[in-house]
């Protein structure tokens, strides 16, 4: 079995776009909602990485 | 001054109504949307959902087993373990198969691990999906 290897940012970005997908899949009733939940979803996911990654990246100076 | 009103609670449809449908849904990823006709919502997620586990799988992610002890790790394994078998078959074939990947250090396999772990809660998603569709809350 190959095995894949992912950055960090690279492994969530992929998670991130994952779970938007399922999450506007499941979530509303119209596809036009279903497909702007998903995108806001995904910004969301965005800026909780990056605002963490600058967190962590100011915390360790 | 009016007291706040507590929404009414819609009384849970017969069993023969949902039951087949969630199990289904449990066991093959979008299949509950499937048996209901909901073709392309059942493609996209199954489809992600099982890509979720084999990149869990090829991330040489690690399965939980349901060890108890202190709270803490009572909760990320029993946790754990239940996040896995919501996978339905993808968990049971790859356990069968005698996929036993030991966890070790590492980024890639904790991304692995944890991609695992999600393909189960986004399969419980589904069959929350696949009920009320069921139930007719949903269209």
């Amino acid at each position: 079995m190959p095995k894949v290897t992912l950055t960090h940012f690279e492994a969530s970005l992929l998670m991130a776009f994952l779970i938007s997908v399922v999450l506007g899949v499941v979530s509303r009733r119209t596809d036009e909602e279903r497909l702007r939940y998903g995108l806001r979803c995904f910004g969301y996911f965005l800026l909780a990485i990056f605002g963490l990654a600058w967190l962590m990246r100011l915390g360790h100076g | 001054m009016s007291k706040k009103q507590k929404p009414k609670r819609e009384p849970l449809p017969p069993l023969n109504v949902w039951g087949h449908v969630v199990a289904l849904a449990w066991l093959v990823p979008g299949g509950g949307h499937f048996l209901q006709k909901r073709h392309v919502r059942g493609a996209i997620l199954g489809g992600t959902i099982t890509l979720t586990f084999l990149l869990g799988l090829l991330m040489r992610g690690s399965m939980f087993t349901p060890r108890t002890g202190d709270l803490l790790t009572t909760i990320i394994n029993v946790g754990g373990f239940l996040g896995n078998l919501a996978s339905g078959l993808l968990y049971l074939l790859t356990i069968w198969l005698g996929y036993a990947q030991p966890d070790v250090a590492g980024h890639v396999h904790d991304y692995g691990t944890k991609f695992l772990v999600a393909a189960g809660l986004m399969n419980i998603l589904a069959m929350v999906d696949a009920f009320e569709i069921a139930a007719g809350r949903k269209d």
